[in-house]
């Protein structure tokens, strides 16, 4: 009697998260989705943690953003500024920059919010850039997952564009500067310049229409995009499964890890709030933009140190490096080179960037799928080809800021910019060739210590007076590590069907020396048996 | 009368023969000698207060001929290493002297700040010395240095006519050949008007028809406000703009973040 109405109980109890879960899933057929998401395996490395930095910045731009669409007003009217910061009293300004002060100081909480978001942007920026390099060096972008890196690489392009038009809202003198820059670049343009430029201001710069474009761009199409973007990284980061590092165990057909059901789950979810903690943390904290200091544009005014925000630095710089004075006249048409030539090397490295796994993949020639990560190392052709991207993108990056080295390092603004001028060119190359010597080095001491073992620092004389070092051996898991990778052979230049040796074979088959020519083949099983024998 | 007289001239016989009659003649004569020596001394020192400068220029002069000449050259007519003085006014070395630019230790892009070689009268001695050669800037009225004008008209002077070098905070900036625009943070109100009127090392000169004595206090109640009300925002970062901000994302925020991605996933090994 009483047993029955226990289960009575039970089976109710149960009945009910278990009908809430049926009525939905036979309306939605949800659960094949709940399964394949909660099983999904996701290894446990720092590096994977990196994208999802930039996930979670996003959703914090997006809850912060969304409160500051409630008070900002995209609208360059002329106002007279009334509210709480005295140095900007009774000054005119755009409807823009007085509501974004408002904002800061005359909203409950509006200054938090607007340095959060703030931060947060530059956040989602640098975690997106430190992603690709950890893609990038471990060569996660090759079969199957090229296409995700055109996607990723569209990600970091469109949220450039969200910094800047947002960076560019608030009217103020910093912002209405950078956009003069733009300005001026736009109308460098050869022979269109001038009517984009008046397309995009609406008549001549700055006019009284950008703020509510850039507003538009910045809160409608920006996001949108951004969202669809991410949604479709993020389906084919579950369609490709994970990468994950070699090691015992972890093959080309598994992935090693927890299922996102329960504890990947509770992890990211736990990990959304660290980065939202950090972000609210630095806000609270540090100043971020202080508009109120560089008050409303005005055409006239510059500041001193006037920089975009560290994701533009690298256009700032480039401006800077090119020499002045690069103009020429011909066909009527005043062809400024010390514009043109900056847009055409920056537009030429984010598509080397954007096209590299389709380079790479020709290159090698490889058709095979890889989900087991490369140590840079082992591939020290790409991870110099790395190196020199990095300091070439570095270089221009401390361009940006080459006034604030002068004046804190003591040295001169012209000394600054001709050393950087000089390590553009020198810096990659150096890059290039001292990364690829520091990984083939690191490949032969790999090699010799899977073959040899540890030096363990005991000296033993032998019955016949001579001395050695014990090596102490590897176990069989760090060996693997050490062990398992792949190498490419050059390849050969062969005529093909026709007979013939096509530029195209010859070209291919030069940058498969470039990139294969100094390699250290694996251990192999027969080295690693008759290896043992030595020490 | 007569017996008046008499009484008058015993009276006075009395009075001459009057046991106090020694202690108060003395008591005059030290209180004449006193006084005269007092009235001396007070149109000693009014007349010393009249030929102040004079002695002030006096030993300027000595001040300058043995601190300054052997660049300035003997009578401040300047020589190949350093300007001409004549006609630079009080003003003009109230401020080089007074913040320890001058003398200067070595010849460099421009002129450093230093600790400040000699006391505030030993400046205003010097300045007396140089103000004497020719009319220049004087030093400037009390009244523009109290930091009470219109900060937001400062505000706006300063973003117009200051900030392309000195930054608009006030935070300095690079100009070309290693020459700098300094920080006006920590500057005294005095020595802020005293370089716009004077224009020292690159600086221009800001005139009173440029930028008038009351756009001057303004600018000077700006750069106090700003000093005296710290960022609402928080910490600064130096107040250098986006440069600042940006290696501290990289360094500070992505760094500690990455820090614990580290440790969420040391865990669970």
């Amino acid at each position: 009697m009483t047993a029955t109405t226990a289960t009575e109980t039970t089976a109710k109890k149960q009945s009910f998260t278990a009908a809430a879960s049926n009525y939905i899933d036979e309306r939605t057929s949800i659960s094949a989705v709940v399964k394949e998401f909660g099983r999904k395996i996701f290894p446990d490395h720092w590096s994977f943690l990196l994208g999802e930095i930039a996930l979670y910045s996003f959703i914090v731009i997006l809850i912060t953003g969304t409160f500051l669409t409630f008070f900002f007003q995209a609208s360059q009217a002329d106002v007279i500024y009334h509210g709480s910061w005295v140095p900007l009293k009774g000054i005119q300004m755009s409807a823009a920059m007085n509501s974004t002060l408002n904002i800061s100081f005359d909203i409950r909480g509006g200054l938090l919010v607007r340095q959060m978001h703030h931060w947060a942007a530059l956040l989602f920026v640098a975690s997106i850039g430190l992603h690709m390099l950890r893609i990038f060096f471990t060569g996660a972008f090759r079969k199957p997952r090229e296409l995700n890196w055109v996607i990723g690489f569209t990600l970091f392009v469109l949220a450039m564009a969200e910094g800047f038009t947002g960076y560019s809202l608030p009217d103020d003198l910093l912002s209405g500067n950078g956009l003069r820059i733009i300005s001026g670049m736009v109308q460098g343009i050869p022979v269109i310049g001038t009517w984009l430029n008046f397309l995009i201001f609406g008549g001549e710069f700055p006019g009284d229409a950008i703020v509510g474009r850039l507003y538009t761009l910045h809160i409608l199409l920006l996001p949108a995009l951004v969202v669809a973007f991410i949604a479709l990284h993020l389906v084919f980061v579950v369609v490709h499964k994970h990468t994950q590092y070699a090691g015992p165990g972890r093959t080309q057909q598994n992935v090693a890890g927890y299922p996102i059901l329960p504890v990947y789950a509770a992890k990211a979810g736990g990990f959304f709030f660290i980065v939202f903690g950090v972000l609210a943390l630095m806000a609270s904290l540090f100043t971020i933009n202080p508009i109120w200091m560089y008050g409303p544009y005005d055409p006239s005014p510059i500041s001193a140190g006037t920089q975009p925000d560290w994701y533009i630095g690298f256009a700032d710089g480039m401006l800077r490096l090119i020499p002045p004075h690069l103009e020429t006249v011909w066909l009527g048409h005043t062809w400024v080179w010390y514009i043109i030539i900056p847009i055409v090397i920056l537009v030429l490295f984010l598509i080397l960037v954007a096209i590299y796994p389709f380079v790479e993949a020709w290159v090698t020639g490889d058709k095979r799928e890889h989900h087991i990560l490369d140590r840079p190392r082992n591939q020290a052709t790409r991870t110099a080809i790395g190196a020199a991207g990095v300091t070439f993108y570095a270089v221009m990056w401390a361009a940006a800021s080459s006034d604030i080295v002068a004046t804190h390092f003591k040295l001169t603004m012209e000394g600054v910019i001709h050393a950087l001028q000089v390590t553009l060119i020198v810096g990659p190359i150096l890059a290039y060739f001292v990364t690829k010597r520091i990984c083939i080095a690191l490949q032969k001491k790999d090699r010799s210590i899977a073959l040899h073992g540890y030096e363990s620092g005991r000296i033993v004389k032998l019955p016949g007076g001579e001395f050695i070092e014990v090596h102490q051996p590897l176990d069989e898991y760090e060996r693997w590590r050490l062990v398992s990778y792949d190498t490419y052979q050059p390849l050969m230049l062969r005529p093909n069907s026709r007979g013939k040796i096509t530029f195209g074979n010859r070209f291919r088959a030069g940058m498969s020396r470039w990139f294969f020519e100094d390699r250290l083949e694996p251990v192999s099983k027969g080295e690693l048996e008759s290896g043992h024998g030595h020490h | 009368m007569r017996e008046t007289t008499h009484k008058n001239a015993r009276k006075r016989k009395t009075g001459r023969r009057h046991p106090l009659a020694t202690v108060a003649l003395i008591a005059i004569g030290l209180g004449l000698t006193g006084g005269a020596y007092a009235a001396f001394n007070a149109t000693g020192s009014s007349a010393d207060a009249a030929t102040s400068s004079s002695s002030d220029v006096a030993s300027g002069k000595k001040l300058f001929q043995a601190n300054c000449a052997t660049c300035h050259g003997l009578e401040a007519q300047g020589t190949d290493e350093a300007p001409s003085l004549i006609g630079v006014g009080a003003a003009a070395v109230d401020f080089q002297v007074g913040t320890g630019r001058m003398p200067m230790a070595m010849q460099g892009p421009q002129a450093e700040q230093k600790p400040v070689q000699f006391t505030q009268k030993e400046i205003d001695q010097l300045a007396a010395y140089v103000a004497s050669l020719a009319p220049g800037a004087a030093i400037p009225d009390e009244r523009y240095l109290d930091g009470n004008g219109d900060a937001a008209k400062g505000a706006e002077l300063f973003r117009v006519n200051c900030a392309m070098c000195h930054n608009v905070a006030g935070a300095g900036g690079a100009l070309t050949q290693g020459k700098f625009a300094p920080s006006l943070h920590g500057v005294t109100a005095r020595h802020i008007y005293e370089a716009m009127i004077t224009g020292p090392q690159n600086m221009p000169v800001f005139n009173d028809r440029n930028i008038t004595p009351e756009g001057k206090r303004d600018i000077i109640t700006y750069l106090q406000y700003i000093q005296k009300n710290p960022s609402p925002g928080g910490f600064e970062l130096g107040s250098l703009g986006p440069v600042a901000e940006g290696l501290f994302i990289w360094i500070f925020g992505l760094g500690s973040i990455v820090a614990l991605t580290v440790w969420i996933t040391a865990k669970s090994n």
